[in-house]
C-alpha cells in the first residue's frame, strides 16, 4: 500500500453516495413506524396509551439509532472500483465481503430507483454475470448517484463496439403509447388483484378486531337482494377493483416505457413511474424471442415480447421486474414489428405462416378435454347414486357446463399448434390460455429431444423439443405428425438429427408386408 | 424426404449391458419391498387394522412384483445408446418412449456415477450435459470399464471439437 502504485490504486477505488446512509435509515425508518404502530395499539390493551407509546418510540428510537450506526459503518467500508480487467466491490459491516468480477464476463448492469431514491437523484446498480446459479447474488452498489449509474453502466456494457454495433439512425425500436393502456384491464392480473383487494380488506378488518362488523355491513347494504345478486354485485366489485389496480400496475410499470438499441449490440428496456428501471440485455445472448398471448390479451387481438436469452435472471426478487419483458401487452401488428427488429430480421419471423398440425393432435386435444371435464361429473353421479339423488342433478348441471367449455378449449388449443422455417429461426406455437410463438435461432439449437407415448405412436404423432441454452432451456413442438415433424426438424438444425433418420416402408407396403407374412403357411 | 418417404429415428447402436436388467429389478424390488415391510409389521402390531394394512400390503407387492418381473426386460429391449463422432444419441422410456440428441460441440460437462449396486454389477451411468438446463443426456447400465472409456472418449472429442458451448 506504499508508494506510487497504492496511490493509483487508491484513487481508483470509489465510495457509494453518502446519502445512502440517509435514504437507507429513512426506508428503515419507514418499515419501523409500519411495525411500531400495531405494536403500541396492541400494548395499550393493558395500559395507558401514551405509556405504551413512550415504550414503543423508545425502542424505535434505539433501533433507528443502531442502523444509523451500522449504515454508516457499512458505507465506510463499502467501495468498488472499475479496473482494466475487474470490477471488485468491498463490503460488509462485520464480515469484509470482497467481490471481484472479470470484466468480459458481466452480462448486464441494470439500474433502478424507487420514488425515495429519486428524491435523491440515486440508483441502485446491479452487475450480473449472467450466471444461471442461484445463491450467487450479482454485483450491486447501493446507492449511487444517476449519473455515476450511467457512467458504470456505459463503461461497463460498452465492449470493443463489436461487429454488431452498426448505427441503425433511430435507435428507438419502441416507445410507450398511453394506448396501449387498454390492454391493461384483461390480463390475468385482475382477478389476481381483485382477490387480493378482498383478502387485504378482510386481513386490515381483522387486526383491528372488526372481520365481524364489517361482513355484517356488507351484508346490511345487500339486505334488499337476493344472495344470488349479492354475489354477482361482489364479484363485480371486485373485477373494477381488480381492473383499476391492473390499470395503476400498468401506469407504474410502464410509464415513460423506452425498447432502443445502443450501439456495441446492447438492447436496452427503461421504465417506470415512480420505481425507474434500466435493463440492458446484449444481443448476443439473444436467441429468439417469444410473442407471448394470454387469453384475455389475445381476444383483444394483442400480444407482449419477451426475450429469448441466455443467463437471463428468471427474478431478481424485485416485484414485477421480468427481466425478459421487452414490450408490454401492444396490438399484435406492433408486437410482430418490434420482434423482428429486435432480431435484425426484415420480416418478422413470430408471424410467419406455420405448419398445421394433424387431425389427431386435435382428436388427442377433444379426448383429453372431455375425460378432464368428465372426471368430476363422474364422481358426483357415483356418489349420488350411492348417498343422495340431488348429486345427480348437480352432475348433470357440471356436465352440460364443462363440456362445451372443454371442446373449446380443445379446439383452440388445436388452432394454436404450429411451426416452421422463418429464415434464421425455428417457429413453434402453442397453448390456448397462454399461447406462446416462439421464434428460436436456428443456430441457438443444441439438442433434440423425441418423445413419443403409446397413444401418440398409435396416433403418428411425435412431440419434438428443442433444447437450447436460453430462456427455459427447452421449447416444445407438441403432437406435430411423425414424418412431417422428423424432416421438419432434421431440416431446421443441419447434420443434428439427420444422420440418425432412415426411411421406413410406406404404411401401405408395410401392412402389405404384414399381410404377406401371415398369410405364409 | 417429403410425402411417401416416409422417415423415422433408427435406434441407436448400442444396447446397454445385461447385468442392467438385474440392476434395474434390484432397484424396483428395493422401491417395492420398502413399504410392503413398512405395511406388514405395522399390520403385525396394530391388530384392529390389520386385515386393512395387509390388504393394502398385497395391493403394492403384487403390481411392484409385476414391474420387477416384466420392466427391465422391456427397458433393456428399448434402452440403447450410440456415439458418433459428431453426437451423442440415447432412447430410453418404455410405454413413453424418449430419444435425445446432443451435439459434440454442445457438450459441457461428462459424468460418471456409480452407485453401491451399480459398483457391486460393475456398471457405471454416464450423465452429458449440454447449456441447455433440461438437454441432459443419461446413458445408464454401461459396463463400468466400457463407462469409463466412453468417458474419457467423450471429453477427448468434445475438446477437439470447436464451439463455446452455448
Amino acid at each position: 500500500m506504499s508508494g506510487g502504485l497504492g496511490d493509483a490504486d487508491d484513487r481508483e477505488w470509489r465510495r457509494l453516495d453518502p446519502r445512502t446512509v440517509l435514504v437507507r435509515v429513512a426506508l428503515f425508518g419507514g418499515v419501523l413506524v409500519g411495525a411500531a404502530l400495531p405494536v403500541a395499539f396492541g400494548l395499550a390493551g393493558d395500559r395507558p396509551l401514551w405509556q405504551a407509546f413512550a415504550w414503543v418510540a423508545a425502542a424505535a428510537a434505539l433501533a433507528l439509532g443502531v442502523a444509523v450506526v451500522a449504515e454508516t459503518v457499512r458505507f465506510r467500508r463499502t467501495r468498488y472500483r472499475v479496473g482494466p480487467d475487474r470490477v471488485e466491490l468491498h463490503t460488509g459491516l462485520l464480515v469484509v465481503q470482497r467481490r471481484s468480477l472479470a470484466r468480459e464476463r458481466v452480462r448486464s448492469a441494470d439500474l433502478s430507483a424507487n420514488p425515495l431514491q429519486r428524491v435523491f437523484g440515486l440508483v441502485k446498480v446491479r452487475v450480473g454475470t449472467g450466471e444461471h446459479s442461484g445463491g450467487e447474488s450479482p454485483l450491486e452498489l447501493d446507492l449511487v448517484t444517476r449519473a455515476e449509474g450511467e457512467r458504470l453502466r456505459r463503461e461497463l456494457l460498452a465492449r470493443s463496439a463489436g461487429p454488431s454495433g452498426t448505427p441503425d439512425g433511430d435507435d428507438t425500436l419502441a416507445a410507450l403509447d398511453p394506448r396501449w393502456i387498454r390492454f391493461a384491464p384483461v390480463s390475468f392480473l385482475v382477478p389476481a388483484l381483485g382477490g387480493a383487494a378482498i383478502g387485504a380488506v378482510m386481513q386490515v378488518s381483522e387486526w383491528f378486531g372488526a372481520q365481524g362488523k364489517v361482513i355484517h355491513w356488507i351484508g346490511d347494504r345487500f339486505q334488499d337482494v337476493s344472495l344470488a345478486w349479492m354475489i354477482v354485485d361482489l364479484v363485480l366489485l371486485a373485477a373494477v377493483t381488480g381492473a383499476v389496480g391492473a390499470l395503476g400496475l400498468w401506469v407504474e410499470m410502464w410509464w415513460n416505457y423506452r425498447l432502443e438499441r445502443e450501439p456495441g449490440g446492447t438492447l436496452r428496456v427503461a421504465r417506470g413511474l415512480l420505481t425507474t428501471r434500466s435493463v440492458s440485455l446484449e444481443e448476443r445472448r439473444l436467441r429468439g424471442v417469444e410473442l407471448v398471448q394470454p387469453l384475455g390479451v389475445r381476444l383483444c387481438g394483442a400480444a407482449r415480447v419477451d426475450a429469448v436469452a441466455t443467463g437471463l435472471a428468471q427474478n431478481d426478487g424485485d416485484e414485477h421486474a421480468d427481466l425478459k419483458n421487452l414490450l408490454p401487452a401492444v396490438e399484435r401488428a406492433v408486437a410482430d414489428r418490434v420482434a423482428a427488429q429486435v432480431l435484425r430480421e426484415p420480416e418478422p419471423p413470430t408471424a410467419a405462416p406455420l405448419t398445421v398440425h394433424p387431425r389427431a393432435a386435435r382428436t388427442r386435444r377433444l379426448r383429453r378435454a372431455l375425460w378432464a371435464a368428465l372426471a368430476p361429473v363422474v364422481v358426483l353421479a357415483v356418489l349420488g347414486l350411492l348417498l343422495t339423488p340431488v348429486l345427480l342433478y348437480v352432475a348433470a348441471g357440471c356436465a352440460v357446463v364443462l363440456a362445451p367449455i372443454a371442446v373449446l378449449f380443445a379446439l383452440d388449443a388445436y388452432r394454436g399448434l404450429g411451426h416452421a422455417v422463418s429464415g434464421a429461426y425455428l417457429v413453434t406455437r402453442s397453448g390456448s390460455l397462454r399461447r406462446a410463438t416462439v421464434a428460436l435461432q436456428r443456430s441457438g439449437v443444441i439438442g433434440w429431444t423425441v418423445r413419443q407415448s403409446y397413444f401418440q405412436r398409435r396416433a403418428g404423432l411425435l412431440t419434438l423439443t428443442a433444447t437450447t441454452a436460453a430462456g427455459t432451456g427447452a421449447y416444445d413442438i407438441l403432437d406435430a405428425g411423425e414424418n412431417e415433424g422428423l424432416t421438419f426438424a432434421a431440416g431446421a438444425v443441419p447434420d443434428l438429427l439427420a444422420p440418425f433418420l432412415e426411411t421406413k416402408p410406406v404404411r401401405g407396403e408395410r401392412e402389405a408386408c404384414a399381410k404377406r407374412v401371415t398369410d405364409a403357411p | 424426404m417429403t410425402g411417401e418417404n416416409a422417415v423415422r429415428l433408427r435406434p441407436p447402436r448400442n444396447a446397454v449391458d445385461e447385468r442392467a436388467v438385474t440392476w434395474w429389478r434390484w432397484q424396483l424390488l428395493v422401491a417395492t419391498a420398502v413399504p410392503v415391510a413398512v405395511l406388514t409389521v405395522l399390520g403385525a402390531f396394530i391388530g384392529p387394522a390389520r386385515s386393512w394394512l395387509l390388504l393394502a400390503a398385497v395391493a403394492v407387492a403384487a403390481p411392484g412384483l409385476a414391474c420387477a418381473a416384466f420392466l427391465p426386460v422391456w427397458w433393456f429391449r428399448v434402452h440403447r445408446w450410440e456415439v458418433t463422432d459428431d453426437a451423442v444419441y440415447v432412447r430410453t422410456g418404455a410405454l413413453r418412449q424418449e430419444w435425445r440428441i446432443a451435439p459434440m460441440s454442445r457438450i459441457q460437462t461428462v459424468d460418471t456415477v456409480r452407485g453401491p449396486l451399480e459398483q457391486y454389477l460393475r456398471l457405471a451411468t454416464v450423465t452429458v450435459t449440454t447449456a441447455s438446463s433440461k438437454g441432459a443426456i443419461r446413458i445408464e447400465g454401461l459396463d463400468h470399464e466400457l463407462a469409463a472409456g466412453l468417458a474419457e472418449r467423450l471429453t477427448l472429442l468434445t475438446r477437439a471439437t470447436p464451439g463455446d458451448a452455448t
